[in-house]
């Protein structure tokens, strides 16, 4: 298994080998799908939207809609107005959504099409809306695309004229799956603190069977949710890779105080998201909030000999493995490789406080780097056990060392999208996953002599 | 049985009047046995919610890409190159020696100041550090969208390339909005291999082995151009290059030394077919490796075209060996299947193929498409003088080729390969909508609006896609299958395959999943009442 891949490594400054991050408007349309009745279009040739249908489609083996410009030569050559017009009719014709989130791609973008005009220029059918992102592949990652479709969100869709507070909190959950958007809105829900999140893909990318389908499942955000955020009492946004973007644009069109905080993934980060939910509403904490946290920490004094002392490679989006980092610390194991492929300064100074808190020095940890180089730290000093998406298989079965599956994409397993790793139950799961991993390798590899009934 | 008729006039009644013209062209019900015009191969119309991708993901994804030991770099932003990492199933062993670059994922991530200032130089960089750090056998380069906009010359840098680095580099401008579909693509890629690596290795005479095959259009998806080599092995042939499956960039340049090619995605590769008979003097048989039946025609037509008469008594021996192996266990999934419906819509091939096999376990396949076939996948190749080619067709560059004085060589003499031609279908492919039953629907560039409205009125028991409708198909409790991946299973292809095939679909049709869609509550009357009240339901 990647057997061209050398202990030595050699200096790489063009070429990417096995990326760490994929292109902008598969985070968009992500996004758009947290929208109720929204469908998302992308702007480019149809290659670009098959890939991106195609890859969410398997990640959540669940049916994701999108349409697309299908930009041919002519369109290249003349600039791809008139097919974006046409396809916003013929969309609202045939697929009546309430909502079309437009994204760009490289091709549209390298084109230089002006979104804002041609949409103005389009006839959009009454009580209908169109909002639009820009999401070049040339900048940033699928992040980068996911921040931008929710920026957009609040740019398109607040109402600006302040009326007076809806009681409500905005919060922004970051790009985690819909399993662990649903789980934030419990513990809100526990807290009884009134909440509109946005984007909010629960219940539409994990949508039941019930022998009907529906193009526009029950779940997502509604327009006017989205249209009265300006009247939230404060914005807690999730990620400030994700989420930052879309906080503080609803705090400069509409002065909501936005708190940008990390994912709740592990136990400091989830108490920091309680504590800051505690500071903004004067409320106490949910007794069944707490008491969950009180079996998370029961979990970790029972079984940290699991895992204590293992070193750990972690790869993936920079608003998952920040916290994550932060959570193995917390288990007694050793963050040795954190590494991204979304470029970012504000990712290598989080990893390095949270590594120089800790005591911790000499673990590596790079943004904008790829699988390759990673693979090539670990064989150069080998980890325990690798943390990240399903692409990290290959590394794993190479190193024969286990792979806790985390984040976008996971192609090969289920439940990401079923079950939260975020929150004190989340956490739970975490722990369960890795000591699991951990004790099924030692069962599968020790002699009979030492293998143990209890452990 | 339904009325097509109505359903097809239903379907294309809620398109505004521009798309219903549209449409309108690219739906057929076949009536009965005479062949009607479909179009194919054209425009997608903007908004339209199709399965279709693009060149990009024809030539690199469908056929450079399985090359095992080159490495190919997608020049472009990140995600095109991505997307196409593992997830076609192309799969391949390199043989002793050689590299294997199959699961690893290649691209120049451009960045902004590229797009601005040009790509070139990252790209000449990006090959460098391919050389230095895999030494492959050979390098492939791959335009995506952005590149062609920008004016990046590929073809020059990958001239400079391959002196410098004395390896072929091999260039494709391949950006994703040319032409319709992925088919322009499979041309694009075509016309490079013909004109730059098929012809250039020669076997010496001593070393060449009797009855030696090509198999184009194949590209080993879960193994299937294993199990199709070994039966072709056991018979006594020997298959020198497969394209592109499990093939090594030397496979590929050898491919004119053999004696015959069989052609099994006929969209996908035709071109070589074709050229290569013009060039190298050896014809192109079209087969069908799926299902038992098509199996067993296709291996008596190859031994037909030899006409050695060994080689005719060995495939007898060989399919009465695999028949007999497989035939309870067919026997078994066709009782289960047994006069179920079935709708096929796949690229420009297997929606063809997999017919014959759904038949032998006993379904019909009622509607059938192509994402992206052309007039003659539909109506065979007899149309293909009348195609009228738009402007995005003309686009994609058409080579011809000349007879190669040296290395031309007949396989068989003239006179015999027109008497075969009357009898085996060499140099020719008579479509998909032959093999359809009076009353079944071709549609073309099938839509997500035309899907959900054919599964309504229809109700299939089997529905064979890709991962785009599968899940939608499934939320209406049918049974769908990726045609493109299997669904992770296979081989499909040959006898062995056609029994996978039969146990995948037997497990999808039945398995138990499908009786809790409507919860009990929801499918009995409920008794309403208090506790007093029992008697009166006893
Ligand atoms: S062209 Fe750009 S937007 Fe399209 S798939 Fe490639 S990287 Fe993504
Ligand atoms: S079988 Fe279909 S999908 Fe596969 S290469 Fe041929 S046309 Fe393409």
């Amino acid at each position: 298994m990647l057997n061209e891949t050398t202990k030595e490594i050699k200096d790489r400054s063009a070429l990417v080998v096995n990326p760490a991050k994929t292109c902008q408007p598969i985070g968009a349309m992500y996004a758009a799908l947290g929208i109720h009745k929204c469908l998302p279009h992308s702007h480019g040739s149809q290659g670009c939207c098959s890939f991106h249908r195609m890859h969410l489609a398997r990640h959540y083996r669940d049916p994701i809609a999108a349409s697309t410009s299908s930009f041919t030569e002519g369109a290249c050559v003349f600039g791809g107005k008139s097919n974006l017009k046409t396809g916003l009719e013929n969309v609202f014709a045939i697929y009546k959504p309430d909502v079309v989130a437009v994204n760009t791609t490289c091709l549209s973008e390298t084109i230089g099409d002006d979104l804002n005009d041609i949409i103005l220029s389009t006839k959009i059918p009454e009580g209908k809306t169109v909002i639009y992102a820009n999401t070049p592949s040339y900048q940033g990652s699928h992040v980068t695309g996911f921040s931008n479709m929710t920026k957009a969100m609040v740019t398109h869709l607040v109402n600006k004229n302040k009326l007076i507070g809806n009681g409500r909190l905005a919060v922004i959950p970051g790009y985690v799956e819909p399993s662990d958007m649903a789980e934030i809105k419990r513990m809100f829900a526990m807290m009884n603190v009134p909440i509109t999140m946005f984007p909010d893909t629960s219940g539409v990318v994990n949508s039941p069977n019930t022998g009907k389908y529906e193009m526009y499942p029950e779940g997502g955000v509604t327009v006017e949710e989205l249209s009265d955020l300006g009247n939230c009492e404060s914005t807690i946004a999730l990620g400030s890779f994700s989420s930052e973007a879309a906080a503080f644009e609803l705090e400069k069109i509409a002065d909501v105080e936005a708190n940008v905080l990390n994912v709740p993934i592990g136990i400091k980060a989830t108490d920091d998201m309680m504590m800051k939910v505690m500071e903004i509403t004067g409320l106490e904490m949910s007794k069944e909030l707490e008491f969950e946290r009180g079996q998370l920490v029961d979990l970790m004094t029972d079984i940290h000999f699991h895992y204590h002392g293992k070193k750990v490679a972690i790869f993936g989006d920079p608003d998952i493995i920040i916290p994550m980092t932060e959570f193995v610390i917390s288990l007694g194991m050793i963050p040795k490789y954190i590494l991204t492929g979304t470029p970012g300064n504000a990712f290598e100074k989080a990893i390095g406080k949270i590594l120089a808190d800790a005591g911790i020095e000499d673990s590596k940890f790079k943004a904008g780097g790829d699988l390759m180089e990673l693979h090539q730290w670990m064989k150069n000093d080998p980890v325990d056990m690798l943390i990240g998406n399903t692409y990290g298989k290959y590394i794993s079965r190479a190193e024969d060392i286990p792979l806790i599956r985390l984040g976008f994409p996971i192609l090969d397993r289920v439940g990401h999208s079923l079950f939260p790793v975020v929150g004190y139950k989340g956490a739970m799961r975490l722990i369960e996953k890795i000591s699991t991993a951990f004790l099924d390798k030692y069962d599968r590899e020790c002699d009979d002599d030492d293998f143990e009934l209890v452990m | 049985m339904k009325d097509m008729n109505k359903l097809v006039d239903k379907i294309l009644d809620a398109y505004p009047a521009k798309v219903m013209k549209n449409r309108k062209e690219h739906i057929v019900h076949k009536e009965s046995d005479e062949i009607s015009v479909i179009n194919a191969n054209t425009r997608t119309i903007p908004g339209i919610i199709t399965n279709r991708g693009c060149a990009y993901a024809g030539c690199k994804g469908v056929v450079i890409g399985p090359i095992i030991d080159m490495v190919h770099i997608v020049h472009g932003p990140v995600g095109c190159s991505y997307y196409a990492w593992g997830t076609r199933r192309n799969k391949g062993r390199a043989k002793e020696g050689s590299k294997n670059f199959l699961n690893y994922c290649f691209t120049t991530d451009m960045q902004e100041s590229d797009i601005v200032f040009g790509g070139d130089k990252k790209l000449a960089q990006a090959i460098k550090e391919a050389v230095e750090t895999f030494n492959p056998r050979a390098i492939s380069v791959s335009a995506t969208c952005p590149v062609g906009l920008i004016g990046d010359d590929i073809h020059m840098v990958a001239k400079q390339a391959e002196k410098e680095y004395g390896i072929p580099v091999l260039a494709f401008s391949c950006e994703g909005y040319k032409g319709v579909s992925q088919s322009a693509g499979h041309h694009i890629a075509n016309n490079k291999l013909m004109k730059d690596v098929i012809g250039t290795i020669d076997i010496p005479e001593e070393d060449k082995k009797p009855f030696s095959l090509n198999i184009l259009g194949e590209y080993n998806i879960g193994g299937d151009e294993w199990e199709i080599s070994r039966v072709l092995n056991k018979i006594g042939y020997n298959v020198l290059t497969t394209m592109t499956g499990n093939a090594e960039y030397e496979d590929i340049a050898k491919a004119h030394n053999a004696d015959l090619n069989l052609v099994q995605c006929h969209r996908s590769i035709n071109y070589i077919a074709d050229m290569i008979e013009i060039k190298y003097g050896m014809p192109w048989m079209k087969v069908n490796f799926i299902g038992m039946e098509n199996m067993s025609n296709t291996l008596r037509n190859i031994a037909t075209y030899f006409g050695d008469a060994d080689l005719i008594s060995r495939t007898e021996q060989v399919i009465g060996q695999e028949m007999s192996e497989i035939k309870d266990d067919m026997a078994y999934y066709k009782n289960m299947c047994d006069g179920k419906t079935a709708m096929l819509f796949v690229g420009g091939s297997r929606a063809h193929h997999y017919q014959g096999l759904l038949g032998e376990i006993g379904m019909d396949t009622i509607l059938a498409g192509y994402e992206f076939g052309h007039r003659d996948d539909y109506e065979g190749r007899d149309v293909i003088p009348y195609i009228k080619l738009d402007a995005d067709t003309r686009n994609i560059e058409e080579i011809t080729v000349e007879k190669d004085e040296k290395k031309y060589r007949l396989r068989i003499p003239a006179e015999r390969l027109e008497e075969l031609k009357k009898v085996l279908p060499l140099n020719n492919y008579a479509g998909l909508m032959a093999d359809m039953k009076e009353n079944s629907v071709v549609i073309d560039d099938l839509n997500h609006y035309e899907t959900e409205a054919v599964i309504k009125a229809l109700k299939p028991s089997f529905f064979g896609s890709g991962v785009k409708d599968k899940y939608m198909v499934q939320k209406m409790g049918i049974y769908s299958k990726q045609m493109h991946s299997y669904d992770y299973s296979g081989p499909y292809a040959g006898y062995k395959g056609a029994v996978n095939f039969a146990r995948d679909t037997a497990a999808g049709i039945h398995t138990p999943a499908w009786s809790y869609t409507i919860p009990p509550w929801k499918k009995e009357p409920m008794l309403v009442g208090k506790v007093e009240g029992a008697e009166e339901a006893c």
